[in-house]
């Protein structure tokens, strides 16, 4: 886990000049964040996002406007809380990120190397596609309420190889995710961890991502919380769309059933 | 989190709680977990895939998911861990506290971002209140603060607390501590610091 280090950290600081509890940490890094969410720039990618969206791109020169995510071919609206799910044209659950790969390579005519090729921006010039287009669909599932469905076998066989993959111990200091967010109240630094065992925990994390993160100045989806989880718990690196990155987003999102989604969010 | 253990309806619990609609069980997520990893982890820097090779006590705490182990299980992985420690030859146990705090809030080390070459720290603070000035501490593990004004600094404190930073395995089965002698994240020498700054009268954490 890395040293907790950001502008929440140096605010907390400043405020230390008298012998500071916890709970006031804790308070202070809230109002911290509230601050925060009165402007977002995660906007920036949510418009970037919708352009792309209903641009006419790759080499058959057709936009994602015909993309079903899972409402019907080109349906938006209300999506992403229903994701990941199992799609019978893939025979294979997917969640938002291995959706819009499956569409920009079976509609668009991309490779699937060239639609993956940049999953993450790095804060600067090269933006990432994937990043921007996740936060539009995400951005149109605000205020619905998450409705994540285990009916079909494949469904269930996912969420059940997330909760085996959430409780794995390996690696070089023997973490799993259940390491760090497996019980209520606990912090790394200060760093407030959710219990993403209880649909509480859940919610409070699922619901928030996508976000922009400012101390990278990039927007981040789900898929990179867990890449950059699995590099902190010392494992090697998480394959985008792979089986344990949806397994794993569907335990969560699942867990995350019925909070009212609210994302693009901000964080530290 | 802390249930009864029972290893014929491992993974039964969770599924209640949850409200799936059949209970999944790990002998049958077995074959679907090896193949999951096998095929979405790329090796990465000195991150390779031989890191999701499980030894006998992750596999054994991968089932337990955070419950109490069996007292005859949670004993047969004390004893196997205790075997591993090795405690330095010249038969000093403590060394530098400056260096230990240095270690403890370190968090780079064998990260597949991390540069291989350097030392890996320790990053207690991450965890653990430690010294008493540092307000940046988390709370998965227990609070350290005066450790040293507990437990004295006299030979069996030296040799637990060394003990304890080789392989916590060997003191508590399934405990969320890293390994960090057993392991080779931390060399012997930056043990004796961090038992330093643990148990060193002049140490911060003491103060």
């Amino acid at each position: 886990m890395n040293t907790w280090r950001g502008p929440a950290a140096l605010f907390t600081l400043a405020l230390a000049s008298s012998a500071l509890a916890q709970d006031t940490t804790s308070d202070e890094i809230a109002k911290y964040r509230a601050v925060l969410q009165e402007g977002n720039p995660a906007e920036l990618w949510e418009l970037r996002g919708a352009d792309l969206w209903q641009q006419k791109r790759g080499p058959r020169q057709v936009s994602l406007q015909g993309c079903d995510l899972g409402l019907g071919a080109g349906v938006v609206k209300g999506a992403y809380a229903q994701l990941p799910r199992y799609f019978p044209d893939a025979d294979r659950v997917q969640d938002l990120e291995t959706r819009l790969v499956w569409c920009m390579v079976r509609q668009q005519g991309y490779t699937e190397a060239e639609a993956k090729r940049n999953p993450f921006g790095d804060g600067n010039e090269h933006k990432s596609d994937l990043e921007a287009l996740t936060a539009y669909v995400a951005s149109e599932s605000r205020g619905v309420k998450m409705d994540v469905s285990l009916r079909h076998p494949k469904e269930l066989e996912a969420y059940r190889l997330g909760e085996a993959l959430f409780f794995f111990r390996a690696g070089t200091h023997d973490f799993a995710c259940a390491t760090c967010h497996g019980e209520d109240g606990k912090r790394i630094r200060l760093q407030e961890l959710p219990n993403l065992t209880t649909a509480n925990g859940a919610q409070k994390a699922y619901t928030t991502w996508p976000a922009y993160r400012v101390s990278q100045g990039e927007l981040r989806t789900f898929e990179w919380r867990l890449y950059d989880c699995f590099r902190q718990q010392r494992f090697p690196e998480l394959v985008l769309d792979s089986d344990v990155a949806i397994a794993l987003t569907m335990y969560v999102a699942r867990n995350a059933n019925g909070a009212s989604f609210d994302a693009p969010a901000i964080k530290r | 989190m802390r249930r009864p253990f029972r290893w014929f309806v491992l993974g039964l619990g969770t599924c209640v709680a949850i409200g799936c609609t059949t209970a999944g069980n790990d002998t049958e997520n077995a074959p679907r977990l090896a193949t999951a990893l096998d095929t979405s982890f790329i090796p990465s820097g000195q991150a390779g895939l031989d890191r999701l090779q499980q030894d006998d006590t992750q596999r054994t705490c991968t089932k337990a998911r955070g419950r109490a182990l069996p007292p005859e299980i949670a004993a047969q992985i004390e004893r196997a861990n205790q075997a591993t420690i090795r405690y330095p030859a010249d038969g000093k146990l403590v060394g530098d506290w400056k260096n230990g705090e240095r270690i403890a809030q370190e968090g780079r080390g064998k990260q597949f971002s991390d540069n291989a070459d350097a030392p890996s720290g320790a990053n207690c603070y991450a965890c653990h209140r430690l010294s008493g000035t540092e307000l940046a501490f988390g709370t998965l593990g227990p609070s350290l603060y005066r450790y040293g004004k507990l437990h004295g600094n006299g030979a069996d404190a030296q040799r637990y607390t060394y003990g304890k930073i080789y392989n916590p395995e060997a003191f508590a089965a399934c405990t969320s501590m890293p390994r960090f002698g057993h392991k080779g994240i931390l060399t012997e020498q930056q043990i004796k610091d961090v038992t330093a700054l643990l148990l060193d009268p002049a140490s911060p954490v003491n103060q």
